[in-house]
Formats: structure tokens, C-alpha cells, sequence
């Protein structure tokens, strides 16, 4: 982020210091219009706050990805000696 | 598998060495703690052993669990200990409530400004962007890494991740946010890249 000198009132490093509560969407509404006044002029911050945003979307659409392998699954419930017990169940 | 009709786990049973209960309780967990075990270590040897020692501690000490804070914030905890001391004895220097680095409250300034948002949605499917978004999270330092996973993966909320970790929320806030951009430069170096490729179609 280049410290271009902007016509609005909040700085590249002001909004970066926000973007965290910014992206929660946990800032009073008077902040959020400055960010996203600043972000209509700044290219910059724009592309940082969307690529941030898409980061956290790809992340969160991954997380039910993992799968535990069966025998992952088996040697826990052995170790535990839960093993027979599940064999009773159901 | 658990589905929605079962009961609620009851607190009693558990406390009191009901084995099929405590089944049942690994049942609902196991693939949670794997896949933070997985995403924090990388190899699914050291994965199993922290979904292992996980369980084994959870057995041995649900007796003095005293319900004020979730099961899923409790078996968490001891799974982020199980990883974090595993990644401490290979690295013996690493500190998770490491406070002094806080002090030092300036983010590091973007560098990557290239808008790959707009990539075709396939793009973001592909196994080799998968492996890259897994390799992202291992380049980040441990105590970046697992506020990130619990929160952005895991899907806790602020307050159960600074419960996990024993960290204010000011902290966990701090670390998510340095983490998340961290990931942002390492997935702006892959996609762009990729956008690049795309453009000379
Ligand atoms: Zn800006």
C-alpha cells in the first residue's frame, strides 16, 4: 500500500488497522461507511479487503474436506478399548 | 454415526465412567480434533498420535470436568496442548503465550495487490489449490496457526478460542487478523500466478 495522499480523511494504515473488525463486520456503522468511502477510491485497499475476504471464504469452504481414515477411526476406539463396546451399540 | 435425534451427551454419565457414553462423545469429536491435529502438524502419523492422547487424557480426566466451558471448548484445549507440545519438542524455542511479540502491534503492510478474486470458480477447486491453501497454514508460526484453525476452521467464535488458549480476546483478535493476512500474501503469490495463465488463454 503506497501512501498516495487521498481527498478523504481515513489513511491506507488506518483502514488496515480496522480491516480486522471490518471483515468480522463488528464496527459501528459510521466506520464502516469511511471504510468503504475510502475503499471506493482506493484501489489498493480494495483489492486487499476482497482478496481477504475471498482467503477467509476458500478457508471456510475447505474445513469439511478432512476425512479421519477408518482405520484412524479403528486404532482410536481400540486404544480407548471402546472397540467391543461399539460392536454392542445399535 | 451421530445423527440429530440422538440425546444430548449427558454431563453425569460421562463424569461417572459411563463407557458407552464416552463413546459417544468420541464419536461427535473425533474428526474435529483429527483434522486440527492434521491442519496444525501436517503428517497424519503425529495427527493420530494427538487424536490419541487427545481421548486418552479426555478418559482419564473426565471425572473432574466441571461443565464451565463446553465439551467441544474442553477437548479442544487439550488438543491444542497435545499439538503445541508436540511442535515444542521439535522446536523447543516456540511459546504460545509468548505475550512480548503483542507489544509489537503493527501489521505488516500488504505487499501483493492483485485481484484473483475473480478467478473461475474451478480455479479454487483444484487439488494442487487445496494442497496450496494446507501449505499456506503450515508457513504460518504455531501460535498464528492454531488461533486460525480453531476460529477459521473449526468455526469457534473469539471468546470459546481465547477460552481454548488462554488468551484475551484482544489477542486471539490480533493473532486472527495477522494470520489471515499472512494467508491472503501466500495465496495472492499462488493465484496470481494462476490468474496470469488464465489471461494468456
Ligand atoms: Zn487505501
Amino acid at each position: 500500500m503506497t501512501l498516495h495522499s487521498h481527498t478523504h480523511d481515513m489513511s491506507c494504515q488506518q483502514l488496515l488497522a480496522s480491516i480486522g473488525d471490518y471483515v468480522e463486520g463488528d464496527l459501528a456503522p459510521e466506520l464502516c461507511q469511511e471504510i468503504e468511502r475510502h475503499l471506493a477510491a482506493c484501489d489498493h485497499c480494495r483489492v486487499v479487503v476482497d482478496t481477504l475476504n475471498k482467503t477467509i471464504t476458500l478457508y471456510h469452504a475447505s474445513a469439511h474436506e478432512t476425512e479421519v481414515p477408518s482405520e484412524v477411526r479403528g486404532r482410536l476406539f481400540q486404544v480407548l478399548k471402546l472397540d467391543n463396546l461399539r460392536e454392542k451399540k445399535s | 454415526m451421530i445423527n440429530e435425534a440422538d440425546p444430548p451427551l449427558s454431563l453425569d454419565a460421562l463424569r461417572s465412567g459411563d463407557r458407552a457414553e464416552f463413546a459417544r462423545l468420541v464419536e461427535i469429536y473425533y474428526t474435529p480434533i483429527y483434522r486440527l491435529a492434521l491442519k496444525m502438524l501436517a503428517r497424519e502419523q503425529d495427527a493420530e498420535d494427538v487424536l490419541q492422547n487427545t481421548f486418552l487424557k479426555a478418559l482419564q480426566h473426565i471425572g473432574e470436568f466441571e461443565g464451565r466451558s463446553t465439551l467441544s471448548t474442553w477437548l479442544y484445549r487439550i488438543a491444542a496442548n497435545e499439538a503445541l507440545m508436540f511442535l515444542r519438542r521439535k522446536r523447543p524455542e516456540v511459546s504460545i503465550n509468548d505475550e512480548a511479540e503483542e507489544a509489537d502491534d503493527s501489521l505488516p503492510m500488504p505487499e501483493q495487490f492483485t485481484d484473483w478474486c475473480c478467478l473461475p470458480e474451478q480455479e479454487f477447486a483444484t487439488a494442487e489449490a487445496k494442497r496450496q491453501l494446507d501449505q499456506a497454514i503450515l508457513k504460518l508460526p504455531e501460535k498464528l496457526r492454531v488461533v486460525f484453525l480453531l476460529r477459521d476452521i473449526e468455526g469457534l467464535s473469539i471468546k470459546e478460542t481465547s477460552e481454548v488458549l488462554n488468551l484475551t480476546e484482544t489477542a486471539v483478535k490480533t493473532r486472527l487478523l495477522r494470520a489471515r493476512l499472512a494467508l491472503r500474501e501466500y495465496l495472492a503469490a499462488y493465484f496470481s500466478e494462476r490468474l496470469l495463465s488464465e489471461n494468456e488463454k
